[in-house]
């Protein structure tokens, strides 16, 4: 050992260096750790689009369709559902849909490409339930409105644009996944047009 | 012979006097009441889910094909499989019995007050990973609540500004809840948070006999060295770690004397836990729920989605704040006003035998409101039970406001100098 007198200001600098590095080292440790929580290849490539056969559903009637695993609604609105959206605009949280839940080209009134078809994720937006399609009797839900969807969890309601009413945990409108029409009688989910 | 090797053995390693600090030399008051038997039974609990957690391994498969099918075969195909996966889930509501019953000791008693906090956050900590533990183990049986139930707690970190979105898909590690989330959820819950668990009590006990046992009187029964006359100090041997800086009176060693009281405590709870374990293990679908004998369905939400009655009275917090965000802020807020109870409270006296009335009215009020609360979270959601949970919701949080308020100026009856009973 030799007896040269202690540099304090040269042990802190490599004290401090040393700690710098270790650090480095545990968040660079840290990435793959944190990383293989992110979905794995297989289930990115499970999220792929989905295909839906349009032309067969009735009017009034909805099918779910599933894309990753979760339910997606697609109604067939009727003419009379589409004319009686804008009469309870009052009572929504955000009638002109000015939260991004929807792709640009369904921003719009009926928040869909074609009016006719609503296609929106079966996803309450408050914690993740299924809403259920009340198609005739919504208004004991909400007094004027026909139909709708109501959320057995908690008590969420949606209208037929998939808008959340006012009064309910539901933070914004239910989600409209990206998706496009291919040709008149088959929707693509998850893919938005011009870019399959 | 072996005193020889005992003696080779604590040189090395001083087991026994370990051993003499922590149980036969421990100077405990000797005025415990029934309030002071939760934390060993809570022990007992935890040895009980540790052991019969590692046998349903055996033969619990941890995948999304396989775990519903897995846990069936364990209840009707594997030699009492059915009682240890029994005993795993009674023991899971029972934790929650004990523990419940533990904190609200330590709330009358005042057993978190100054120079226990730390005590107290230990103990807190370990209510959170205990929550947590509950939380993961109930998606393991893959049945449709285990779904829907992790589902809606994911979600709620979707409420997150910004990183929320991202932050629910990193911890699902997928777009839905999948074989993905229940594989990660099985680690956590079978390795990663048993062994903090374990760690945590083990400072939790540490801490205590740091500072020494609160008692119902919230008296000190460590006096000055040589402030207490011989004759009036105890009379048993109590450690020299204990008795080097202090005169300890009022104290008798923990070992004989609690552990034979704690056994009696033991064999009590035993008895009921395997009533309940025998003869109403489901609970009646407050332990295990109705849609959990259903395999999961992502595409099926249960009429009904209820937690497990020990998260009632936070779920109804989130629930009853009609905002996705303020909701989650209230339901964390909740806990954390717990964990920040030392500081709330600005009083010296402990016990509330010898605290305001305001302060008996106020801990009675929230126990009432905990279990209003309790009970609202397993109900379906409607607006009279949504007022109901609101008022009980401002109880819970006005406790602590209010024990902020009156604990400042409070007026105190005099505390005695010795234990009373």
């Amino acid at each position: 050992m030799s007896n040269a007198p202690v540099n304090n200001g040269r042990r802190r600098f490599l004290t401090a260096a040393t700690s710098v590095v270790g650090g480095v080292g545990v968040v660079g440790v840290a990435v793959p750790f944190i990383g293989s929580w992110n979905p794995s290849a297989r289930a990115k490539a499970a999220g792929a689009p989905v295909e839906v056969n349009v032309s067969k559903i009735e009017p009034g009637q909805l099918i779910r369709a599933e894309w990753r695993g979760k339910p997606v609604y697609v109604v067939r609105r009727t003419e009379e559902i589409l004319s009686s959206l804008s009469a309870h605009d009052g009572q929504l949280k955000d009638p002109q849909s000015e939260v991004p839940q929807q792709p640009v080209y369904a921003t719009n009134a009926f928040r869909s490409i074609k009016p006719e078809f609503l296609v929106a994720l079966g996803v309450c937006t408050h914690l993740g339930c299924a809403p259920t399609y009340r198609k005739g009797d919504f208004e004991q839900e909400v007094a004027g409105v026909k139909d709708g969807f109501f959320c057995p969890c908690h008590g969420s309601k949606f209208d037929m644009a998939g808008r959340v009413f006012q009064s309910v945990p539901a933070p914004t409108n239910l989600m409209v996944p990206e998706h496009s029409f291919p040709n008149d009688s088959t929707l693509l989910i998850g893919v938005s047009e011009g870019e399959a | 012979m072996f005193a020889n090797l005992m003696a080779w053995i604590e040189q090395r390693l001083p087991l026994m006097d370990a051993m003499n600090k922590h149980a036969a030399q421990y100077p405990a008051p000797k005025n415990f009441n029934f309030w002071y038997v939760f934390g060993i039974l809570a022990s007992v609990v935890l040895v009980n889910q540790l052991l019969t957690g590692v046998w349903l391994t055996m033969n619990y498969e941890p995948s999304g094909d396989g775990a519903f099918a897995s846990v069936e075969y364990i209840m009707r195909d594997v030699d009492y499989g059915w009682l240890l996966r029994y005993m795993h889930s009674t023991g899971a509501s029972a934790f929650f019995v004990v523990v419940y019953m533990h904190m609200f000791r330590g709330m009358m008693y005042g057993s978190y007050q100054k120079p226990r906090e730390l005590l107290w956050l230990f103990g807190m900590l370990i209510f959170l990973v205990l929550m947590a533990e509950a939380f993961m183990g109930y998606l393991l049986p893959w049945g449709n609540m285990s779904y829907w139930g992790a589902q809606v707690i994911i979600s709620i970190f979707g409420a997150i500004p910004v990183i929320g979105d991202d932050l629910t898909l990193w911890i699902r590690g997928d777009y839905v809840i999948s074989g993905a989330t229940l594989n990660r959820f099985f680690a956590l819950h079978v390795i990663a948070l048993p062994l903090v668990l374990v760690v945590l009590v083990f400072l939790h006990i540490l801490a205590l006999h740091e500072v020494g046992s609160n008692n119902p009187d919230g008296t000190n029964i460590k006096k000055p060295k040589g402030s207490v006359p011989p004759e009036e100090q105890s009379k048993f041997t109590f450690h020299e770690q204990y008795t080097k800086k202090y005169d300890i009176v009022d104290a008798i060693p923990f070992h004989p004397y609690y552990t034979v009281k704690d056994l009696v405590a033991v064999v009590i709870f035993l008895i009921v836990f395997c009533w309940v374990m025998f003869f109403a293990p489901e609970g009646g679908g407050y332990f295990i729920e109705a849609p959990n004998f259903e395999p999961a369905n992502g595409l099926k939400t249960p009429e009904h989605i209820a937690p497990v009655w020990y998260f009632g009275p936070f779920y109804t917090i989130l629930r009853v704040i009609p905002d996705k965000l303020l909701g989650a802020i209230g339901m964390f807020g909740a806990i954390i006003a717990l964990f920040m109870l030392p500081w709330f409270d600005r009083g010296t006296v402990k016990s509330l035998r010898y605290r305001c009335t305001a302060h008996t009215v106020n801990l009675i009020q929230f126990a009432i409101c905990f279990i209003v609360l309790g009970v609202l979270g397993t109900l379906p959601a409607n607006p009279l039970n949504n007022l109901i949970g609101a008022i009980a919701s401002f109880g819970y949080f006005g406790f602590f406001v209010a024990i902020w308020i009156y604990s400042k100026n409070e007026k105190t009856k005099p505390v005695p100098e010795r234990v009373t009973g």
